[in-house]
């Protein structure tokens, strides 16, 4: 091996352990800055060892050993200057994992804290990338565009509430897991919609937040095999990723309906479609499941023309009943358009009060365009550029808008 | 055991509401208090009088001064308060909301400052 393959290999290992070395830490020592310490420690110990030893053949356990270690060893330091310290080590060392919840995983406990609804919507998303997914604050601060020192302060503010207020450590009780997971399954889903409506990765050390959101919707479905709304969420984010590769050419935004089907990733579709065929066999139907359902739909047809719209209307129609804001009514309004033509469609959009939304103006004015209204087509057009801050949407919606007659 | 203070948000305006109402409230939030004492939870708590009967005490010079009313008049005040405690944010959280839906206003959580004799080990701040 050489040495870029193994750096490659160490940092692919901290990442991926990062997380559980934190959540057995945090368990362990109920405090989250003394977890962190102490696994930022390890794996400075590990990046000296293994380069002269190699790589131990289980890395996360050695890991979250050095780990506890090096808490426990700052524990002692700290407990010589105040002999009540003493007592309070007596006490956390070793403490078994307490059965606190239907699942017993200190990741599952870490990322009911991280996602708590105590904390601001921005510092959860900020929280479960650093700890559980072990990114630096560097990096979730280059992903979110914001800066490096207030990524920093919104990471340790939330980590002082957590302290402060005793956001507890745990896996919520049965009858609080839905609202719960709710909150854990919406981080996850902006984290991926964050990576997938920035487009190209236009800097070469730029996270990508898709690719992350994946791994973490695979971690939850680890943890919560049987729950159907997180085996929904992972298929949607397998069936949309799958076609990344697709979505972009020649700078330029490529639509559903115009997309290199060939492009699409055979190996994340399958995998897609099996997730979504097992929450249909275990019927209990939620948002995610829906909506993995219908980009199955998009992903099962050969070419554009083979799209089953019907079954599309009907998921949406389902949809609409969980969800009944305007944004789904704009997304449904879309197979509307195919089945019962775009006039209808049409009428629908209208009605809807997103004029702020560059979605809403994109699908008016695709709609304008089939029913002829050519002048009033490309005003929409117009509107829609000056919605969106993607270049790629841009380039497309400027196209559509010359391609008028 | 975190004590935390569970506090009406604002002064609600029971003004409005009929008799019949306004003793349903009372109920309402007596039954929750009752669950709480029994629970071992509840600490002390109740309903506060409104700015008209706020007086202000300032002694920094040295000298109380005495003056009327509440000390900032654009903050909304204190409808009342309780205290609690319980293990965590979350069961504070179950405890606010069933007084919240008691008294129809919503309230505010906010953790005591830890007794430092049964703090955990402390850490250095950082960041």
């Amino acid at each position: 091996m050489d040495q870029a393959y193994d750096d490659a290999a160490l940092a692919r290992i901290f990442r991926d352990e990062y997380g559980r070395v934190v959540a057995s830490l945090a368990r362990r020592f109920g405090d989250l800055d003394i977890a962190e310490e102490a696994a930022g420690e390890a794996l400075v110990v590990a990046v000296e060892k293994w380069a002269a030893d190699g790589i131990p053949p289980n890395p996360g356990g050695w890991l979250t050993t050095t780990a506890g270690n090096k808490a426990l060893d700052r524990l002692r330091r700290e407990s010589l200057r105040d002999a009540k310290h003493q007592a309070a080590l007596m006490i956390t060392d070793d403490t078994p994992p307490e059965p606190t919840g239907p699942v017993e995983d200190d990741r599952l406990r870490l990322v009911f804290t991280c996602c708590h609804p105590a904390l601001p919507p921005e510092a959860r998303v900020a929280l479960t990338l650093r700890l559980l997914g072990g990114l630096t604050v560097p990096e979730i601060a280059r992903a979110f565009f914001v800066a490096e020192p207030a990524m920093g302060q919104r990471i340790t503010r939330a980590k002082a509430k957590i302290k402060a207020a005793h956001i507890p450590f745990k896996v919520p009780a049965v009858a609080d897991l839905p609202a719960r997971l709710d909150a854990v399954l919406a981080v996850v889903y902006l984290v991926f919609n964050e990576g997938y409506l920035a487009g190209e990765g236009d800097s070469p050390t730029r996270v990508d937040l898709s690719d992350e959101a994946i791994r973490l919707a695979r971690i939850l479905r680890q943890l919560l095999p049987r729950e159907p709304e997180v085996a929904g969420l992972l298929a949607l984010l397998l069936l949309t990723d799958a076609r990344r590769a697709s979505r972009f050419a020649g700078g330029e935004l490529v639509p559903l309906s115009e997309q290199d089907r060939a492009g699409w990733d055979r190996s994340l579709i399958e995998e897609g479609h099996a997730l979504v065929r097992e929450c249909l066999a275990t019927n209990r139907p939620g948002r995610y499941q829906i909506l993995a359902a219908i980009n199955a739909v998009h992903t099962d047809a050969a070419r554009a023309a083979d799209t089953d719209w019907l079954q599309v209307l009907a998921l949406y129609d389902q949809l609409q009943r969980i969800d009944p804001g305007p944004v789904v009514a704009l997304n449904r309004a879309v197979a509307v358009a195919e089945v019962d033509g775009p006039d209808v469609a049409l009428a629908i959009v209208d009605r809807l009060p997103l004029t702020t939304y560059h979605a809403w103006h994109a699908t008016r004015a695709e709609l304008l365009r089939r029913v002829g209204r050519s002048a009033e087509a490309r005003e929409e057009y117009d509107a829609a550029v000056a919605a969106t801050g993607n270049a790629a949407e841009q380039a497309y919606l400027t196209r559509r808008r010359r391609q008028l007659v | 055991m975190t004590q935390y203070l569970v506090a009406v948000v604002g002064e609600p305006d029971y003004d409005t509401l009929s008799p019949e109402e306004m003793e349903q409230i009372m109920a309402d939030v007596g039954a929750v208090v009752a669950d709480a004492q029994e629970a071992g939870i509840f600490v002390f708590g109740g309903g506060l009088h409104g700015s008209e009967a706020t007086t202000v005490v300032d002694a920094r010079s040295g000298t109380p001064v005495v003056t009327d009313g509440p000390y900032a008049e654009t903050k909304e005040a204190m409808g009342g308060f309780s205290i609690i405690d319980v293990a965590d944010l979350d069961e504070a959280l179950m405890w606010a909301g069933r007084f919240s839906a008691a008294c129809r206003c919503p309230q505010e959580v906010r953790p005591f400052q830890d007794d430092p004799d049964a703090d955990v080990p402390t850490q250095s701040e950082e960041n």
